[in-house]
Formats: C-alpha cells, sequence, structure tokens
C-alpha cells in the first residue's frame, strides 16, 4: 500500500504566557493510502494538534512531515491553502457549516477556491457529493432547518467535493446521539470501502472500534498503536437497532 | 471574469443575508452622497439663478459711474464731485464705435400719486436706447420716443410693481399720475424682471424721459449714470476702454491722472457676485463629504463588528482552502459593494429630494452631473479605504484560533 501521511518526530510546542507547552513531543507515525484510523486519547494528549498538524491548518515546531510523499514543512501559506483545498477534506465536531446558506452552497464552498481547476462543474460535484452522503432530497435546506446528523453529512459531503486522498475528521460524533453516531460511522465505512483514507479522532471507545486501527496518544506521545483485525460494521449494528422513532422525534423539535 | 463574478455574487449573498444591519451599515453613504449632491446641486442652482438675473439686467451692459473709487475728497476739493452731464452721454453716442446704445440715468426719487393711491419709489431718467440696452419690453402702451425726449415731455412708462400698487388689475395707459407733484402722463407698463442679483425689485420704479426727469424734478445738476451696451460680448473689455478713454478726454483728465468715475462691465459685476456664492456652494459640498466620511466610518465600524463575529465563517473558509488573500478581497469586496450600492442609493435619494424641491419650493437647483460621477467615485474609495483594516484584520486570523472561536 502507498504511504500517504509520513510524520517524523513532530513536535509542537505553544507559548502560553510564560510557559512553554509541549502538546506534541515527538511523534512518529505512518499511514497508508485506504486506511481508517482512529486516533484516542483525553483532552490534553495532543490528539487534536496532531490532527491540525497533519491537516496542514498548523505547523511543527520541530520534525518532518511528508503528506503523499511530498516535504510539506517548507512551503508557504499559499501553499498549504491549496493542500487544504486539494488534498484534504475536514469535519469536525460542531459542523462549523455557514448559517442560513443551503446544504448545496455550503458543499460548494471549497470549490470556490479551488485554483487547481480539476472540477469543471461545481454545482454537479456539489449534489453528487450531497448524494453520496444520502441527502439529495436536502439540496435546499439551510443548516437549522436539519438535524444534526444531516448536518454531519452535509459537513462530509463537503469534505468529499474537492475528492480529497485523505478525510480528517475531529470528533465527528461527539455532538450526536448514539444512534446518529453510528450512521455517521457506516457512511465513513461506506467511504472507506471506497478508497478514501480516513484518520478520526475521538476519545469514544465504542466510536473507535469501527476503524482499522486505533492509535492511543497521551502527553503529547503515541503510546499505543494497534491494528483493529475485525472491525464491527456500523451497517450492521444499525439493522439490530429499533426502528429510529425517537430521531423522527427530534427531527420534528428543532 | 467569473471569480470577480463569483466574488460580487458572495459580497451580495452575504450583504442579502443582513438585510437591515447591510442597510444601516449603507446609510452613511447614503445620507452623505445624496448630501453632497442635494447641497450642491442647491448652491449652483442658486449660484445659476443669481447668474440669470444679472443677465436679465441686459447683455453686454456697460455702467458709468461717477467719482472714482480711489480718488479722495479733499484733493478734488470738498463738494465738488464730478458727475455726468449729456454732453459726455453725447460725446459717447458720437464717438464711440465699440458701444451700440447709450443712455444717461437721471434718477430722483419721491412720492407717486395715481389711481386714488401713492407709493413711494425711484424715477429713472433714461433716453430711448436705455430700453435696449436694459432689453425692457413693454406689457402695455409705448415706449416713449426721441421726440418726448427732446420735448422734455411728462411721460412715464410704470414698473410692473408700480402700475399694480396705483392702478391694480387694470391698463394704467393714458392714466394721470403726480411724481413729486408734477403731473405725468403714463404711456405704458413695463414686463415684469422680477428681482435681480442683489435681491432689488427690478419692477419697483418709473421709467421718463432723461430730460424731463433733469430739469422737471432735479432741477438740472447733473447725470447720476450712464449705461452702454457694447455691440458684442467678446468686445467688452474693449468696449469698456473705450467708454473710459472717451470719458477721460470729455472730463479734461491728463495722463498719469486718476479717473474722475468707474466703468464697470456685466461680466464683472455677475463674477463679483457669483464669487460669493460659489464660495457658499464650496462651504455646503465641503460640510456634506465630511458626512460622507463619517459614514465610511461607519462601514469601518460595521465590518470590524462583522469581522469578529464572522472568525468562525473565517476559519471555516480558512480550512477548506482560502488563502488569506481571498479572505481579504471577500471582506473588501463587501466592504465597496456596501459603500458603492449605499452611492447608488444615495444618488436616487438626492434625485427625489431635488425633484420635492424643484416642485414644492421656490430653491432652485441645478444638477451637474460631474457631481454625481465625483460623489459615486467617492463613494467607492471610502470603501476601499475604510474596508482595507477590517479586510486585513480578517485575513491575518490564525484557521485554528478562528475555528475554536466561540
Amino acid at each position: 500500500m502507498k504511504t500517504i501521511i509520513e510524520a517524523r518526530q513532530l513536535s509542537r510546542i505553544y507559548r502560553v504566557g510564560e510557559i512553554d507547552v509541549h502538546a506534541l513531543r515527538g511523534v512518529d507515525l505512518t499511514i497508508a493510502e485506504g486506511e481508517l484510523v482512529a486516533i484516542m486519547g483525553a483532552s490534553g494528549s495532543g490528539k487534536s494538534t496532531l490532527m491540525n498538524i497533519l491537516g496542514c491548518l498548523d505547523r511543527p515546531t520541530s520534525g518532518r512531515y511528508y503528506l503523499d510523499g511530498r516535504e510539506v514543512n517548507s512551503l508557504t501559506n499559499n501553499d498549504y491553502a491549496a493542500i487544504r483545498n486539494e488534498h484534504i477534506g475536514f469535519v469536525f465536531q460542531v459542523f462549523n457549516l455557514l448559517a442560513r446558506t443551503t446544504a448545496l452552497d455550503n458543499v460548494m464552498l471549497p470549490l470556490f477556491y479551488d485554483r487547481s481547476h480539476r472540477i469543471q462543474d461545481p454545482n454537479t460535484a456539489a449534489k453528487e457529493a450531497l448524494r453520496r452522503v444520502g441527502l439529495e432530497d436536502r439540496m435546499d435546506h439551510e443548516p437549522n432547518q436539519l438535524s444534526g446528523g444531516q448536518q454531519q453529512r452535509v459537513a462530509i459531503a463537503r469534505a468529499l467535493v474537492n475528492r480529497p486522498s485523505i478525510i480528517l475528521a475531529d470528533e465527528p460524533t461527539g455532538n450526536l446521539d448514539s444512534r446518529t453516531s453510528i450512521e455517521i460511522m457506516a457512511l465513513f465505512q461506506e467511504l472507506n470501502d471506497q478508497g478514501i483514507t480516513i484518520i478520526l479522532v475521538t476519545h469514544e471507545q465504542d466510536i473507535a472500534s469501527y476503524t482499522r486501527r486505533i492509535i492511543s496518544m497521551r502527553d503529547g506521545q503515541i503510546i499505543r498503536d494497534i491494528a483493529v483485525p475485525q472491525p464491527r460494521r456500523a451497517a450492521a449494528d444499525l439493522a439490530s437497532l429499533p426502528p429510529p422513532e425517537t430521531e423522527m422525534i427530534k427531527e420534528v423539535r428543532p | 471574469m467569473k471569480s470577480t463574478r463569483n466574488l460580487l455574487r458572495a459580497a451580495f449573498q452575504s450583504i442579502l443575508k443582513n438585510r437591515m444591519r447591510s442597510l444601516l451599515t449603507s446609510l452613511g453613504i447614503i445620507i452623505g452622497v445624496s448630501a453632497v449632491i442635494v447641497m450642491v446641486s442647491v448652491g449652483q442652482g442658486s449660484q445659476k439663478q443669481i447668474e440669470d438675473n444679472i443677465n436679465a439686467l441686459g447683455t453686454n451692459l456697460l455702467i458709468a459711474y461717477p467719482g472714482s473709487a480711489s480718488s479722495s475728497g479733499a484733493r478734488m476739493g470738498a463738494g465738488t464731485r464730478v458727475r455726468f452731464s449729456f454732453a459726455d452721454v453725447e460725446k459717447l453716442k458720437k464717438e464711440a464705435t465699440l458701444l451700440s446704445a447709450v443712455s444717461p440715468l437721471v434718477m430722483s426719487g419721491g412720492q407717486v400719486i395715481g389711481g386714488g393711491k401713492n407709493w413711494s419709489t425711484i424715477v429713472y431718467g433714461v433716453s430711448t436706447d436705455y430700453f435696449q440696452i436694459r432689453e425692457w419690453q413693454v406689457e402695455y402702451g409705448n415706449f416713449f420716443t426721441e421726440k418726448d425726449v427732446a420735448a422734455k415731455r411728462k411721460v412715464a412708462i410704470l414698473g410692473k410693481t408700480v402700475a399694480n400698487e396705483l392702478f391694480p388689475d387694470q391698463d394704467p395707459t393714458g392714466q394721470d399720475i403726480r411724481i413729486r407733484n408734477v403731473p405725468f402722463k403714463v404711456i405704458g407698463v413695463l414686463k415684469a424682471k422680477g428681482q435681480s442679483g442683489m435681491g432689488q425689485d427690478q419692477d419697483d420704479m418709473i421709467l421718463a424721459p432723461s430730460t424731463t426727469v433733469f430739469y422737471r424734478l432735479k432741477g438740472g445738476r447733473w447725470v447720476d449714470m450712464i449705461n452702454a451696451s457694447a455691440v458684442s460680448i467678446n468686445d467688452m473689455d474693449a468696449a469698456k476702454e473705450e467708454m473710459a478713454a472717451i470719458l477721460r478726454v470729455a472730463h479734461k483728465i491728463e495722463y498719469g491722472q486718476e479717473d474722475d468715475f468707474t466703468v464697470r462691465s456685466q461680466t464683472e459685476i455677475t463674477e463679483a457676485v457669483t464669487e460669493t456664492s460659489r464660495t457658499m456652494t464650496l462651504l455646503l459640498g465641503a460640510i456634506a463629504a465630511v458626512s460622507l466620511v463619517v459614514g465610511g466610518i461607519g462601514i469601518m465600524n460595521i465590518m470590524l463588528v462583522s469581522v469578529t463575529e464572522r472568525t468562525r465563517e473565517i476559519g471555516i473558509r480558512l480550512s477548506v482552502g482560502a488563502r488569506a488573500s481571498d479572505i481579504m478581497i471577500q471582506f473588501l469586496t463587501e466592504a465597496v459593494v456596501l459603500s458603492v450600492s449605499g452611492g447608488i442609493i444615495g444618488i436616487l435619494l438626492s434625485g427625489a429630494v431635488i425633484m420635492i424641491l424643484d416642485k414644492f419650493t421656490t430653491i432652485y437647483t441645478a444638477v451637474n452631473p460631474e457631481i454625481i460621477f465625483i460623489s459615486f467615485l467617492f463613494s467607492a474609495i471610502v470603501g476601499i479605504f475604510f474596508g482595507f483594516y477590517p479586510a486585513r484584520k480578517a485575513a491575518a486570523m490564525d484557521p485554528i484560533a478562528a475555528l475554536r472561536y466561540e
């Protein structure tokens, strides 16, 4: 399998007032194309910092980071923006959709900043992405007209629309009830089956159990990195759950 | 091109999402732009009105006043201020080549009695040339003739105001009046001219033959002024020189001596008066321009609030691949769209205000397309200038901090 992420001795030091906070202390990490990885750890363990660096939102204080075989440390801020645009899709805990903006326009947002012109028709591409997450009939809805699960699906569609090589999800199920969480994990598994590399940060063991590899962090270091030989299938778990009556009530009440 | 259109579309979408706030933000610019246009239009309108009124005095008008402005009474001897005589007028008529008409002006104030009423007004004793010089026309009756002047006939032409005061709602031609107890016959009424540039009622006077006023009303002392017409507007300066030269000879003023009279041309008088109103226009425009700048500060204020409020949006845009420059351009575009829309609305508003002024008030307006263009351009510049700082602040945001912003 082709290596897509390779990090060598990443460290990140924040300066808070007079104190240096070591968020990362020499992290080595290799992730191959097509993996579905969970990064776990308590808050303050450095998992979000690692995620930000992997997603080119932040730069390490020291260490090397290769994305798709390309050394990115020395790139300019504009190159970072291009990488975020073309190679990476972000999914956040709080969905981070633009308010008072339709699902379709939200999904089209990354294409607005696409300078590579790989995607000819933003409208079609966005509709296709929404179809992939099962929201083709909610395209004209604004975030406040959608349930939490639906909002997160829009966010995933937005992450997909530029055909990125990696999706980075930071606590994607943190604001969702358990059934919706499993639905989202089923979607991630489905996308992963189609070949997309997915890295997600979570502190829930249940969620991590749907991935193929679990990396645990503590105090800015990786303390455990284990493969999951037989991940649970979220789709199968959903089938065994009772019908989603509660979810329907939730949709009626804002 | 396509990206420009997208940018504008995004800016409009964002502005329309906050209609009320956008309107309030633009309000400063709307008021500023319309204030500039209305103020300058009113200023230029009154300027034009004054010019029109002065031109109504008669085109190509030259006026000779007695007494040099710089002459001192002491040197010339007390009580010997030189006035003009009929001889001066005759000399001008005979010798001047650039004057098409010359008339003496003998002025006499006095109480006028007629039609059972009385009125205090001024009587101008003039020659027949005067009607041409001042472009008077009669509403009723006729002008007097050269024969009337030669025979010192006691005939009078009433200004419209005098006619209205003495003989309201009727044609006074043929009626008898008494000016300072001297009986005159009314032979005509002048068409109204209205107020002069200096605010005088030009119709509150009576015209009579110069000789009659000179000998019957004033006791034959002097001619107060000489009015003349230059042959064309282009010859005004030469005609003024010629008039002065002939009068110098007539008054026996030697080379190096100061003139005992002053000749002014219509254009000089116009300039002197319009200069004042031009300054006024400039002042009005400047005050209005200040409100435009205040409007710009309003835009900056709201844009700064908007940048803070939309921190998370900025974070989202950065996370999906926007460059800092993209964010900068987005906010700058919004500021410019806000101010330019405000400018357009301001122009429309000023149009409405000017229409109302024209229709329902006596305020005179003159709309200058240049000022519309300038104030519009100014509104765009205000948008760029005051949008720059908030836009730069937005562009400088750290993506992670922006995404975490609550």
